[in-house]
């Protein structure tokens, strides 16, 4: 690689042939800042990576306890409530962080950004490991729960990458648009934990998406991508008695990847002026 | 030799200015009060004039051969530094192109990416990757760039336990070890002791003697002149002259050389700093002998100071470093650190007579805060010669040195010989 005839063109609009093959080129460093962001976590905690049980685990027990016993909220029948929700938390969370950590990457790593080049898109992608970590540890808390509440998985489970890809690419739709914002306006990092809890009552995270079956609003709801992910997560999860509606799934899929779409193109055209506003 | 390896051609980079804002970065509400103001005051025709196009770069062209080892030098905002940034892609020019062929590696600063919770071991690996080694790479170089630094002690300590001069030699250390066809190095040299400087200047020799290309920016002259072959002089943006290191620090020094006694803004407003302090006046006051109107060795100089104090309380002091032209630090003093109130705060000082030797010298003057934060640096504040003269000497060579003190250094007869 050292030896090798490598030419570079650096000009205004900057939209250089070869972004994807340097993206390649760059990977190992895609998966040492994965690294970093994941062993740096939870340095100088007292609990350390505990808390990627605990916090999960305590957000299942104050939903159940304000959705079942207060606000005596139904799930789907033949459903354990507890299973619901937990189901739901675990990809809201997946989801919530991801585009969280993507948002605020590129001002996180400014240091670095205004010092040394590299497909910038590295930052974003990189941001979701921490994410994807927590998703897998919540994931084995749901495993390990399920006997307790006498629930088979059901076989629909071997549906379940293709839901977490869905994911990861909403949150990169969703979470690239603000990582560009954020660099020009700081606005961003305070509205991003808003959304993120105003999200999480408009999806079907605590509730089962059956609730809004019907009513006047229904098609907007349904234009919420996550609506269908999570409903079809659960699906995958608990089987037919969880309610789904595999028609949603195209306009899901569609409105997800057209976001990613026009968010790339979008971060593309922006990425070489970063560091002009940092 | 003759290969080009970086073909530039009409580089611009243009920044917008803004002078409705102060520093930090625009929030939404800014946009939209702005967007407003400018929709209902639009028939004034006042608005936009606020807005004003700045060129760090314009029309600059050059080509740089295999080989070549290029000096870059200029004053503060001569555009150095966005040239280095352009050409380590870290932003884009706004007009024109550039060429590079070879694997590129710049250092525009050392340990970039070092995260202070992860070892040392951990940061030389992610140090590595960010500067474009590949992990072989680094494995195989480990043992020289821990040897390199001196840190084998504390590998498996986190870099926030370093003391700054570790955490410097270890990210110097790293980039020694890059191994790129074409190395960018902007200043680094600024940092860490003498000795780590002749490491760092050693180090790029060897990179420069194997063939590879090199660009260095540097304030420091001397080391211009002992690393590169070329030079660019840059001023105001453009690229105004460039040919053989010695001729175009001749022509800089020649340039630069007016002297700059007094500098004073009667506006907060136009005045350089930012919403803590801000300057307003620095003056050199010479204590002339014998009618004389030029600073020789024997003058006393004061240097007054006047600033603007933003902020209610502020504990401030001021850090003065004198330099030599070629950019060697002589020395740095500071004053107590007090509280002032909001207003105008002024600092004095004086240099002696029969101190400085003669030569062209610049002053930075920094405004600290709480004796650790740097609140405003103003480089190269002012620029003063000091002319030769001398006493009852009948040698008329170069005084060697850059200071001239009189000091009580005398001979006398401590034993006769006795004739037989």
């Amino acid at each position: 690689m050292a030896s090798s005839q490598h030419t570079t063109t650096i000009k205004a609009g900057g939209s250089e042939k070869d972004y994807w093959k340097d993206l390649w080129l760059h990977r190992q460093l895609l998966w040492i800042l994965s690294k970093r962001d994941i062993s740096v976590r939870y340095k100088q905690t007292l609990l350390g990576v505990a808390w990627s049980v605990l916090r999960p685990l305590m957000t299942l027990v104050v939903m159940v306890f304000v959705f079942s016993y207060v606000a005596k909220t139904k799930g789907d029948p033949n459903v354990p409530y507890p299973l619901m929700v937990l189901s739901g938390l675990t990809i809201w969370t997946f989801f919530s962080n991801t585009f969280g950590q993507i948002s605020s990457s590129v001002l996180i790593n400014s240091n670095m950004v205004s010092k040394v080049y590299f497909p910038r898109l590295l930052m974003p992608l990189s941001a979701v490991a921490v994410g994807f970590v927590d998703f897998l540890i919540s994931f084995a808390i749901f495993m390990l729960m399920t006997p307790f509440f006498d629930y088979q998985i059901s076989w629909q489970i071997i549906y379940l990458p293709f839901f977490i890809l869905l994911t990861f690419i909403t949150s990169m739709g969703f979470g690239l648009f603000f990582a560009v914002l954020n660099v020009k306006f700081r606005d961003i990092g305070q509205l991003i934990p808003f959304l993120i809890q105003v999200g999480m009552y408009a999806c079907p995270v605590g509730y089962s998406a059956s609730l809004v079956k019907g009513t006047w609003y229904e098609k907007y709801y349904n234009l919420n991508p996550l609506v269908g992910i999570i409903s079809g997560f659960r699906w995958c999860l608990l089987g037919e008695n969880s309610y789904f509606n595999p028609q949603s799934l195209y306009s899901t899929a569609i409105t997800s990847f057209a976001i990613l779409i026009l968010s790339l193109i979008y971060f593309r055209r922006k990425e070489n002026t970063f560091v002009d506003y940092l | 030799m003759g290969v080009p390896v970086i073909v530039a051609e009409d580089i611009g980079k243009k920044y917008i200015i803004d002078h409705q804002k102060r520093g930090g970065s625009s929030s939404l509400r800014d946009i939209v009060t702005d967007t407003l103001d400018n929709w209902f005051s639009r028939k004034n025709d006042s608005g936009f004039a606020e807005k004003e196009e700045f060129w760090a770069l314009k029309d600059v062209n050059f080509s740089i051969d295999q080989g070549d080892r290029i000096g870059i030098v200029g004053h503060n905002g001569a555009g150095k530094s966005t040239l280095l940034k352009i050409l380590s892609r870290i932003t884009e020019p706004t007009t024109g192109q550039i060429k590079i062929d070879g694997r590129i590696a710049s250092l525009l600063e050392v340990g970039t990416g070092f995260h202070p919770e992860l070892t040392g071991r951990e940061n030389i690996f992610l140090n590595g990757a960010i500067l474009g080694m590949s992990k072989n790479e680094i494995k195989q170089s480990f043992d020289a760039i821990v040897d390199f630094a001196g840190v084998e002690k504390f590998l498996d300590t986190p870099v926030k336990r370093y003391s700054s001069g570790m955490y410097v030699r270890l990210g110097f250390a790293i980039a020694a070890h890059l191994n790129p066809e074409i190395l960018i190095v902007d200043e680094v040299l600024a940092v860490g002791d003498t000795e780590f400087q002749k490491k760092c200047l050693g180090k790029m020799r060897d990179v420069s003697e194997s063939g590879r290309t090199l660009l260095f920016v540097s304030h420091n002259l001397t080391a211009i002149q002992a690393l590169c072959n070329k030079s660019f002089y840059f001023e105001k943006g453009r690229l105004i002259d460039q040919g053989e290191t010695t001729h175009i620090v001749t022509n800089y020094l020649s340039k630069v050389s007016h002297k700059m006694l007094d500098k004073h803004w009667d506006t907060i407003d136009s005045a350089p700093g930012n919403d803590q302090v801000r300057v307003k006046r620095f003056k050199l006051f010479p204590e002339y002998q014998d009618d004389l109107n030029h600073i020789d060795v024997r003058t006393p100089i004061n240097f007054q100071f006047e600033f603007w104090n933003l902020v209610e309380g502020a504990n401030l002091n001021l850090s003065m470093h004198l330099y030599t032209f070629t950019g060697e630090c002589i020395f740095n003093v500071g004053t107590q650190s007090e509280p002032f109130a909001k207003g105008i705060v002024s600092g004095t000082c004086e240099i002696p007579g029969n101190f400085l030797n003669d030569g062209s010298y610049v002053v930075s003057m920094m405004i600290v805060k709480d004796t650790s934060t740097v609140l405003y640096n103003m480089e190269e504040a002012l620029v003063f010669d000091v002319e030769d003269y001398r006493e009852n000497v009948t040698w008329y060579g170069k005084w060697p040195g850059y200071i001239r003190p009189q000091l009580n250094f005398s001979i006398r007869q401590t034993e006769h010989v006795v004739n037989d």
